[in-house]
């Protein structure tokens, strides 16, 4: 049986998005979490980083040697929980 | 990474414009370019933008910029060695006035009088390329095989990753804050992590246009203007083109992970930085999308945002350099389509910084046409 380490587990469910995958881009240069969320998706899906948010950015903290604060944190954007595009156009009839 | 303390090219603006820009002058063996960028890649229009790409203009010039960007994207993860998700599934132009349709026809007959392979479709046609679309309305449709949409935050990471394979050295969080000119030519910038000698300084500092320009002396009348766009959950493809009308005043399309991304342009066309989103667009777009393809009513949307379209008079580019001082380039004012343009825009810029033999002529994107009244006016954009 092939060794599961921690690199498989997934931080970003929406987008599928490994820790591995993180690790790989954080190595590659991408220490900041604005370019993390872009260059892999991770926090771009439904939930919008709600789970992996946090994940990504002790990593970040954990490779780097910098402290959490010093690490800025992507914005959370409208809408708060996914709308229905039906039930928006109805809104505005 | 230690700050640079001279560079021979400073680009100035960390979007995809400027990453093409150094990325192209260093593949021309151009050494000791740095790109300076005030917050993150990507931060600015870049990564807010609709993410299309087309040849279908009204204008030659868009055409030509166009037509060349493609043949570029089309093989330009090979060249930067990293995936750029273009999606060449076409764009779909869809007019509702006649007069509208009328200029559209006009607008294939100057592409296709470029080599640009695009046509006047019927609605049947048009239904067969995106069988859900609702074509009520409705009164011509053009269509182009080799547009379509790319993703911009892959396509700008790729540009500076290979940059940076060349030597390029890329400085996030660095705002530049003045440039030295001195006896009409560039000296340097300072930035708030210090100063920088350079001869040559590019402006593509994209919705930051005028204020760069401005630290240089130079007078330019691009504006910022506020265009929001929202994204829905992934689902099967359903829509293969980019659906986009200027009367309907809409883009929609659905990327290769399946979600749709769109937008439409604002009423007030207020100068602003303001990147905030609304809620009227949210229920407004909802409106024009259910409408378009009846079947995303049940489709969530996910996420909503806003970027910066810089615009300029005649919604084309400022391309070149100045009279007034040497060693001061612009690639600003894009009207929203600095993505779609990016590729040649660098190619036409490293060109240009080293005295190269252009790949098109570029005299008309100069600034000075504003001051002279020679406009090239685009009647085609969102």
């Amino acid at each position: 049986m092939e060794k599961f380490t921690d690199d498989d587990v997934i931080v970003c469910r929406c987008e599928d998005v490994t820790l591995g995958q993180i690790r790989e881009v954080i190595r590659r240069g991408y220490t900041d979490p604005e370019e993390i969320k872009r260059i892999t998706r991770a926090g771009m899906g439904p939930c919008q980083g709600k789970t992996c948010r946090d994940i990504i950015i002790r990593e970040v903290a954990r490779i780097t040697g910098k402290r959490i604060d010093e690490i800025p944190v992507p914005t959370y954007r409208p809408p708060s929980k996914p709308i229905k595009v039906g039930l928006l156009a109805e809104e505005s009839d | 990474m230690d700050f640079k303390r001279t560079a021979d090219v400073v680009v100035i603006g960390g979007g995809v414009v400027g990453c093409s820009v150094a990325y192209n002058l260093a593949k021309r063996g151009c050494k000791n370019v740095v790109v300076l960028e005030k917050s993150y890649i990507t931060s600015g229009s870049t990564g807010r933008c609709g993410a299309g790409i087309r040849a279908q203009w009204g204008t030659e010039m868009n055409c030509k910029f166009g037509i060349a960007s493609i043949e570029i994207f089309e093989h330009l993860e090979e060249e930067l060695g990293l995936p750029i998700g273009l999606h060449q599934g076409g764009y779909l132009v869809i007019a509702y006035k006649e007069s509208e349709f009328d200029q559209l026809k006009k607008n294939v007959a100057l592409q296709n009088s470029l080599g640009i392979k695009s046509k006047v479709i019927s609605a049947d046609e048009a239904k067969e390329i995106v069988p859900i679309l609702n074509v009520d309305g409705a009164v011509g449709f053009t269509f182009h095989d080799r547009d379509g949409h790319g993703d911009p935050f892959l396509t700008t990471f790729a540009y500076a990753e290979a940059a940076r394979r060349l030597g390029v050295e890329i400085f996030t969080y660095t705002e530049v804050k003045d440039i030295i000119v001195e006896g009409g030519k560039v000296k340097g910038v300072i930035t708030d992590r210090g100063g920088i000698s350079t001869p040559v300084v590019v402006n593509c500092a994209g919705p930051w246009s005028k204020e760069v320009a401005a630290m240089a002396g130079i007078s330019i009348p691009t504006y910022s203007e506020r265009h929001e766009a929202l994204i829905t959950e992934p689902v099967n493809r359903i829509s293969e083109p980019m659906l986009i009308s200027f009367t309907g005043n809409f883009y929609i399309q659905q990327r290769p992970h399946g979600s749709f991304i769109m937008g439409y342009g604002p009423e007030e066309h207020e100068e602003t930085h303001r990147v905030n989103s609304t809620w009227v667009f949210l229920e407004e777009m909802a409106r024009k999308l259910s409408n378009l393809l009846p079947p995303t009513r049940d489709l969530r949307v996910v996420r909503q945002w806003a970027g910066s379209y810089n615009m300029t008079p005649d919604a084309q580019p400022i391309v070149g350099g100045v009279e007034e001082i040497e060693g001061y380039y612009m690639a600003v004012g894009f009207s929203g389509h600095g993505f779609m343009f990016s590729p040649i825009t660098g190619v036409l810029m490293s060109q240009l910084v080293l005295s190269e033999e252009l790949d098109l002529p570029i005299d008309m994107l100069s600034y000075k046409r504003f001051e002279r009244g020679e406009l090239i006016v685009e009647p085609a954009v969102v």
